[in-house]
């Protein structure tokens, strides 16, 4: 495989001593895994695990004096930060003019006037063009995620790693808060759904954390346990389940969505899908009985056999601590509900599946 | 990686041992390691022919699916049914418990167009 084109992270070195599979993901060579995706995704679930996140683009908005950055944010993204205290944060999403996912991010107050935004690898050109378009003059928009990487450390035991790999005086803020000590930035945020916190640090000390985390008791987790881990959750996967194409009602993240703001970016055809409904909506469905682990592209039916395909998985695999297939998809509206019996097709077989609530677990 | 031996290997990954008129085929350690822990088999029905380099069963990972070929051409006479129910097998015993199915093999065929260990050994360093 060819990983020379692909940028590095600049733990690499230690992910390869630590026997990780390096593969290509958004332009990045990270570990799929280290010794196991199943033993590394119970470790999240039972203990504590540590992810090599520095691939996620850290965006920082400076807005200069006389230029209220929030009333800019609020126009360009869809949650609303005007909710934000400094050192708090929130899910948004950056929406296209039809309504589109762009991106789906964390913003986060720093100060009065000066946020961070932690967005996808995959999008972080776009993000950033985008937010360049719409910005304001004078606006400074860096993404310091060239010189600086991000580990996140998760699991229940997430606290006790914490406590013993930072220096006295280090608090853990708050879910989904933020605290800055030094040159580094603590966010008590995650992609597991378990409590845990990520943090950034320059290049060239983030293998110091790293390894403090390790000693700590935190197992090198792969983007293959990752990906169960969020999927259990029903965190939405850019690029798979979301899109450019997809808007906050399909994807079933209303919740990000502060309707009482009177403008922001998308919200026309936004509010006119409100009004009518989407055509389509991403559901969860449970695979029944002991199947091939559904996968992204599997086509989804109405019937045990014949007809047309009404939908397409857009994340599937194996759920260790449901032992069933599991997956999300998009179904036409009416097929959504919950306890609807849908089947899906892999190799020419086809395979019962229910509409089950969100999350897995 | 554990190459035993006593095995012969397909540059597809299988392994297979001939005793008697009778092959048990599976997957070498190092395959089983590329695809990670195993979640779900595909397995092939007792009583089937099947030629050498035929697709003949699947193998699903949490990462990928992967197919499985017959080493050598003969009848399906037995099939691993406890590992189908849990084949964690093929990760933890791939020379062992998690042999995947065995073939009669056809009169006057053998095992010499398969690898040594030796020559499986060069094809996954």
């Amino acid at each position: 495989m060819d990983l020379s084109t692909l940028q590095h992270s600049p733990l690499e070195s230690r992910h390869l001593a630590a026997g990780g599979k390096l593969v290509p993901f958004s332009g990045w060579a990270l570990p799929v895994q280290y010794d196991g995706i199943l033993a590394e995704h119970q470790a999240v679930r039972s203990a504590c695990g540590v992810f090599d996140i520095s691939h996620m683009g850290q965006l920082l908005v400076q807005a200069p004096e006389r230029v209220d950055a929030a009333v800019w944010l609020n126009r360009v993204l869809s949650n609303d930060v005007s909710r934000l205290e400094p050192g708090q944060g929130q899910y948004t999403l950056l929406l296209n003019d039809e309504a589109g996912i762009i991106d789906d991010l964390i913003v986060y107050r720093r100060e009065e006037n000066a946020f961070l935004l932690i967005v996808n690898a995959a999008r972080r050109k776009e993000d950033l063009d985008w937010l360049t378009r719409h910005a304001p003059p004078g606006m400074a928009l860096v993404d310091r995620g060239m010189d600086h990487g991000a580990i996140a450390v998760q699991g229940p035991e997430a606290r006790r790693v914490f406590s013993s790999m930072m220096p006295s005086g280090a608090f853990l803020p708050p879910r989904f808060g933020l605290a800055e000590f030094g040159e580094i930035t603590v966010c008590r945020t995650g992609y597991t759904g378990e409590d845990g916190f990520e943090l950034c640090a320059p290049a060239e000390t983030l293998g110091d954390w790293w390894d403090k985390a390790v000693t700590a008791g935190a197992k090198p987790c792969g983007l293959g346990a990752r990906d169960l881990l969020r999927l259990e959750k029903c965190y939405p996967l850019n690029g798979n389940d979301l899109s450019p194409q997809t808007t906050p009602l399909e994807a079933g993240l209303g919740f990000a969505v502060a309707w009482e703001k009177e403008e922001f970016l998308g919200n026309e055809a936004l509010r006119q899908q409100r009004r009518q409904g989407p055509g389509r909506k991403l559901v969860a469905l449970k695979v029944i009985g002991k199947t091939p682990p559904p996968r992204p592209e599997v086509p989804v039916f109405t019937t045990d056999q014949g007809g047309e395909p009404v939908g397409r998985l857009t994340s599937g695999g194996f759920s260790p601590g449901l032992k069933a297939g599991i997956a999300l998809g998009f179904v036409p509206a009416g097929l959504h509900h919950p306890g609807t019996r849908l089947w899906i097709e892999i190799r020419a077989n086809r395979y019962p599946a229910e509409v089950v609530p969100k999350p897995f677990v | 990686m554990n190459v035993p031996a006593d095995l012969k290997y397909a540059p597809s990954h299988e392994w297979a041992r001939l005793e008697g008129e009778i092959v048990t085929v599976g997957l070498s350690d190092h395959a089983q390691a590329e695809l990670t822990d195993v979640v779900f088999l595909e397995l092939p029905k007792l009583g089937r022919q099947v030629t050498a380099g035929e697709n003949v069963a699947v193998i699903e990972s949490v990462k990928s699916a992967s197919e499985i070929y017959a080493p050598v051409p003969g009848e399906i006479v037995e099939i691993n049914e406890p590992l189908a129910e849990d084949p964690g097998g093929v990760n933890s015993d791939p020379y062992g418990a998690g042999w995947l199915f065995r073939i009669r093999i056809a009169s006057g065929t053998g095992l010499d167009h398969l690898l040594t260990p030796e020559q499986y050994r060069a094809v996954i360093s």
